[in-house]
């Protein structure tokens, strides 16, 4: 299977959907000639025009608002939002407006629409551009969230987004856009709310989403060095939420963490940790754990940012207390 | 054009200080992300040094100002600390945030600096909040709002400037026009007139050349002295230009605009050169006063920057430090 970078993957996602359907279309700051400042676009105002492409002004509460209202009409939107951390900005489009229209009425509006934005510390970007929000977002009723982890997944996972008929937000590591993996040249989809057992274990599950599912895989080598048998698992979506496959691995093993890279309180793994509780207690050989980012705002100094993220280092550590019993 | 006279020439040395000192600031910034000494990215004034110093150099250091991701300039123009900025840029301890800031988010308190942001027009709250602290506390400080032609497109901007109007508040917004958000060109992104946008709401506007301080000052000193009698707010257009990529690493920018442009606005444009050309003209300093002039700038700012690379970093037991007021 070719290698492609994890940007080429999401650019195929977009194109082959603008190709297989012409009412979808992207709109975002600097998504046409320039690509984003990522280039992940790049290539698409060539191919679909500025119609399908559209560059728009730095106004994402606008643009957002102008996604929902496209959508309730007929076309299938993907809003390109270029920080997670602007996710705040469109946050009253996004929850009062798009999330709540299928319901208010009564299943009879909907609203297909993608917004397409990232997450992630470590890249020196400082407190209002380092940020994982995806916790806010699963939150609200209504609205589908993707966690891809690979090129392959983000390929996936982005195609199957902008053919569901709810809002989607996908939000990728930013520190991603570079990394290569396998894709098949076929086209494929990745259903939502089906979680991803990446390598078998017996000891302990580490459950990972985005960039975290790297650092569970890291984790779990060196606990193999240690004779200690992790399972992994790509959660892929948090929301809907694949309890399933999350609850018969931690049945197995009697142990899990739970590493997501959004602040710990309230967070997403402050979640998945109370569905196992609630399904899987009587199974359990030690608390179940959390890893999130530290509850601060994330500083911009290295010496401080690299604190406040999990680690697989940190990850296995705790993972050999849990299974040794070790406080 | 405004009447010069030998009473300006100490005011005129020190605008020409404080620009040639914000273009050394960004010169050597560039350089550490260029030799990797310096985390992250950054945003470079370089081009646009008579907004900030022409606006500045009419404020008092009780006013404030509140500045974007592009705020060197804005910060150094405010009276900042070159050692304590750079410090910041390679997140040290003894930086104006700590090191938790980084370049973005630039504050200083002691001078009125109430931060730059990372949020494109993100400071338009804070800035028209300052200016109603003035006005509820019978204060004469002003506030400047520093932002983009791109923050034009912030809605926020628009809620402030209407509610600014309707309480006659202290505020100057400053809307320095560089033609480009990122990269895209202003004509792209803001329909109608610029100035208009304001006028909309009763607020004077004026548009200004920026690359000029005599005029921008000029401007300023007028616009700062109504706003202290309880006249503002008022609404500039600076058209000026920035030398830079939107940030150090956007070196590839002829597809969004070309060489010619920017060269133009360097050679036939630059703001330090054209004041150099009102003082030498008028022979109230020779080019080699300035260039020794440049020569000790550019001294202090090598200083600062070996001052910052040795600094250390703040101690890990700050991460979880000054989330609250304790
Ligand atoms: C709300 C928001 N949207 C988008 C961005 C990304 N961004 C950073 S700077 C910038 C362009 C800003 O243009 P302008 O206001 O003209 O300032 P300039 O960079 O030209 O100084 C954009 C889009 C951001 N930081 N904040
Ligand atoms: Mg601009």
């Amino acid at each position: 299977m070719r290698n492609i970078t994890w940007s080429q993957a999401m650019n195929e996602a977009i194109a082959e959907e603008m190709r297989h359907d012409e009412t979808v279309f992207i709109m975002g700051e600097d998504v046409a000639e320039a690509g984003t400042p990522f280039k992940v676009t790049s290539g698409l105002v060539e191919e679909f025009g500025t119609q399908r492409v559209l560059d728009t002004p730095i106004s994402e509460p606008g643009f957002m608002g102008m996604a929902v209202g496209a959508s309730l009409t007929g076309m299938r939107p993907i809003v390109d939002l270029m920080f997670g951390d602007f996710i705040y900005l469109i946050m009253d489009q996004l929850a009062n407006q798009a999330a709540k229209q299928h319901y208010m009425s009564g299943g009879k509006l909907t609203v297909p629409l993608v917004v397409r934005t990232n997450m992630g510390a470590t890249r020196r970007s400082a407190a209002q551009h380092s940020q994982s929000l995806q916790a806010l977002v699963a939150h609200i009723p209504g609205i589908k969230v993707a966690m891809p982890s690979t090129p392959y997944e983000v390929k996936g996972l982005m195609k199957t987004a902008i053919r569901d008929n709810n809002p989607v937000v996908i939000f990728e590591d930013k520190l991603s856009y570079q990394m290569k993996g396998p894709v098949p040249e076929e086209e494929y989809f990745i259903p939502f709310g089906q979680a991803n057992v990446i390598s078998q274990g017996t000891d302990i599950t580490l459950i990972g989403t985005s960039s975290m599912v790297q650092v569970c895989e890291e984790a779990a080598l060196i606990l193999a060095e240690k004779g200690i048998s992790a399972e992994v698992i790509d959660v892929r979506t948090i929301a809907p939420l694949d309890e399933h496959t999350l609850v018969e691995s931690v049945k197995k093993t009697g142990r899990a963490i739970v590493v997501d890279e959004g602040h710990q309180s309230f967070g997403v793994t402050s979640e998945i940790v109370a569905r196992l509780n609630e399904q899987a207690f009587y199974y359990l050989d030690a608390p179940l754990t959390r890893m999130g980012a530290m509850d601060v705002p994330i500083p911009f100094s290295p010496a401080l940012e690299d604190l406040t993220v999990p680690t697989a280092a940190g990850v296995a550590d705790k993972a050999v207390k849990l299974v040794t019993g070790e406080r | 054009m405004t009447n010069l006279t030998t009473k300006d020439i100490p005011r005129l040395l020190q605008a020409y200080r404080q620009m040639v000192t914000i273009r050394e600031f960004e010169d050597n910034a560039n350089e550490l992300y260029l030799t990797a000494k310096m985390p992250g990215l950054t945003h470079m004034y370089s081009g646009q040094e008579a907004v900030a110093v022409g606006i500045c150099e009419a404020l008092k250091s009780t006013d404030y100002i509140t500045s974007t991701h592009r705020g060197h300039g804005h910060c150094v123009a405010k009276g900042a600390n070159l050692k304590l900025m750079f410090c910041e840029l390679l997140g040290k301890e003894e930086g104006y945030c700590r090191g938790k800031g980084g370049s973005m988010h630039i504050a200083d308190q002691s001078n009125g600096n109430l931060g730059a942001n990372a949020i494109v027009g993100g400071s338009a709250g804070i800035a028209t909040g300052a200016a109603l602290r003035s006005k509820m506390l019978g204060k004469d400080d002003v506030t400047v709002c520093f932002f983009g032609d791109g923050a034009l497109g912030q809605g926020l901007l628009y809620e402030v400037m209407n509610m600014a109007a309707l309480w006659s508040l202290p505020v100057i917004y400053a809307c320095e026009n560089n033609m480009y958000g990122e990269y895209t060109h202003v004509d792209e992104m803001a329909a109608g007139s610029l100035t208009a946008r304001a006028e909309a709401f009763g607020i004077e506007t004026h548009r200004v050349d920026g690359q000029d301080f005599v005029a921008v000052n000029a401007l300023s000193e007028k616009l700062v002295a109504r706003a202290r009698e309880g006249e503002g707010p008022f609404f500039i257009v600076l058209d000026t230009y920035r030398y830079h990529g939107h940030h150090v690493g956007d070196v590839n920018r002829t597809y969004y605009r070309s060489k010619e442009e920017e060269q133009h606005w360097k050679t036939e444009r630059d703001p330090i050169l054209l004041l150099a050309e009102v003082l030498v003209s008028n022979e109230w300093a020779t080019q080699q006063e300035l260039d020794e002039f440049k020569a000790a700038i550019k001294k202090e700012a090598a200083d600062a920057v070996s001052y910052a690379l040795d600094a250390p970093y703040p101690d890990e037991s700050e991460v979880d430090m000054h989330v609250f007021v304790d």
